[in-house]
């Protein structure tokens, strides 16, 4: 009952405490409107280079567009917390570890799904894209798929981001990763061979491809291979962030380097 | 103002999170663009795509840091020490954002070299003197608007949040990845008010030769002035407004 405290309920107010600074005047810039003018830089891109169709891009950019809360937000989920010289007094807790860290990470992954939502509904109105209706329940879980897969991936970042001193250029270049080396906006086969078998075990690559089968018309039944893989890449980056993270708090613990900035 | 620039420049480009902005965002965009252009017949696409990821890691930099320039300012302290400085203000800030804007060089280079190291993409240069005196004047200019942003921001708390938006549009419609013909068409008069489509055309024009740069170079250093003139008016407004109700420091 206590773990369950506190992963539901530590959980959130960990999120509005560490992201209290998100006001409308933020979120709205950074969460609802940038993704919409990568979308259309993108799309635009597209037509200039008459490779792949305003579904592609838009979809791809859209659901690469949650790795914005789910990398930055998890990784600040815990860096924020050095920041703020709280993070002694977390770890110093009896607070069983799992639920504490991974409570963190639910907040991250609906605000990270609503934002992909929000930007395909949107950006796929403001370009004209045409999807079945019948497809709109099925992308709309692909896309959580997806955010899970990129927070557990952020996990990762996040054990990193004890070990140095700025997380954002950390964060940064796992965006820019992601951006390139999943097809958001690279068809996979247009990719060298070894690009192609770093995107496979990367988030967002199946997740992005069952995303735009569904919306051509396929079936959950028919992606659910890809959307298995996606799910499953998101697990072990979860479990590798959260061992990074307990080691990094052994480390720490050992060097008393915890709060060191 | 040239040694404010000089100290400014030397302190902005030993900021980790702005070296990552200038050399990895050219990488990243220029990696796209690679694999999304190298199926055209025209060759001299890659090479814009080249210049056109680097004038995207300049603005990117530049608008979120110039906008941001006087809240970091006032969370040190230094802003009214600052304002109450005998130097006209707008004195202070304009070094601070071409310095910031200058850091872009840093882009250039490595947008330059990784095309041509990872993708075999030479940039013949055709002209050089209008090449080497695009360069410059193009980052005088986003300097310059840098500096407008960061006086018209000011009343803001999260004045990067507010910069930043201005990321994507501007790439979007400078024509730094994709020619400005493609957009809507009204859109190409909303891009000649902004610094990157002139810089842009110069840096271009100057290395594929199709036209003459120093038209734009021209533009550039026009935009300047009128950049100036009217972040100075905006600053004197704010400034005058803040000294009046006591408010500079507040936040």
């Amino acid at each position: 009952m206590t773990a369950l405290r506190i992963f539901a309920v530590g959980g959130l107010i960990s999120f509005r405490a560490l992201f209290s600074f998100l006001r409308p005047e933020i979120y709205i810039p950074s969460m609802l409107v940038a993704p919409i003018f990568q979308i259309l830089l993108f799309v635009y891109i597209g037509r200039s280079a008459s490779l792949e169709s305003d579904e592609f891009y838009v979809i791809g950019n859209a659901v690469q567009y949650a790795a914005v809360p789910c990398l930055f937000a998890m990784i600040f989920t815990v860096a924020g917390e050095r920041f703020q010289k709280t993070l002694g007094y977390i770890l110093v807790s009896p607070a069983a570890r799992l639920p504490l860290f991974l409570g963190r990470a639910v907040p991250v992954m609906v605000n990270g799904f609503f934002i992909a939502v929000f930007s395909l509904v949107v950006g796929g109105l403001i370009v004209g894209i045409d999807i079945p209706a019948g497809s709109v329940a099925p992308l709309f879980f692909a896309t959580a798929v997806c955010t899970f897969s990129c927070t557990g991936f952020g996990l990762i970042g996040a054990g990193l981001g004890l070990l140095m001193r700025d997380q954002a250029v950390l964060a940064n270049i796992m965006f820019g990763i992601l951006l390139v080396f999943t097809g958001a906006n690279v068809p996979i086969d247009q990719l060298p061979g070894w690009m192609q078998t770093i995107s496979s075990v990367l988030p967002f690559t199946h997740g992005i491809e069952a995303a735009r089968e569904i919306a051509d018309g396929a079936s959950l039944a028919d992606v659910r291979g890809l959307l298995a893989t996606e799910a499953a890449i998101g697990v072990v980056y979860a479990a590798i962030g959260y061992a990074f993270i307990r080691n990094a708090e052994r480390l720490s613990l050992r060097h008393a380097t915890l709060d060191r900035n | 103002m040239a040694k404010g620039w000089a100290i400014h420049f030397k302190q902005e480009s030993r900021n980790p999170f702005f070296l990552w902005i200038l050399i990895c965002t050219p990488i990243i965009y220029a990696t796209i663009a690679y694999f999304l252009f190298r199926g055209g017949k025209d060759g001299q696409t890659l090479a814009a795509a080249a210049i056109g990821s680097a004038m995207m890691g300049i603005w990117s930099l530049t608008t979120t840091a110039s906008a941001a320039a006087l809240a970091q300012r006032r969370r040190a302290g230094l802003l009214e020490l600052l304002v109450a400085a005998p130097v006209p203000f707008w004195a202070v800030l304009a070094p601070i954002t071409i310095a910031i804007s200058a850091v872009g060089v840093y882009s250039i280079g490595a947008s330059l070299l990784y095309t041509r190291l990872l993708f075999g993409v030479a940039l013949p240069i055709e002209d050089w003197p209008a090449f080497v005196a695009a360069v410059p004047a193009s980052i005088l200019a986003i300097g310059m608007l840098g500096f407008l942003l960061g006086a018209a921001f000011v009343r803001f708390r999260a004045a990067w949040a507010v910069g930043n938006l201005f990321e994507f549009p501007v790439w979007t419609i400078c024509g730094l990845l994709i020619p400005i013909a493609v957009l809507p068409a009204w859109i190409e008069p909303v891009s000649w008010v902004f610094a990157p489509t002139w810089g842009m055309n110069a840096m271009r024009d100057a290395a594929l030769g199709e036209q003459s740069a120093w038209d734009d170079i021209a533009v550039c250093l026009g935009l300047t002035v009128a950049y100036c003139v009217a972040g100075a008016l905006l600053l004197r407004f704010f400034l005058r407004s803040a000294l009046r109700r006591g408010t500079l420091a507040l936040t």
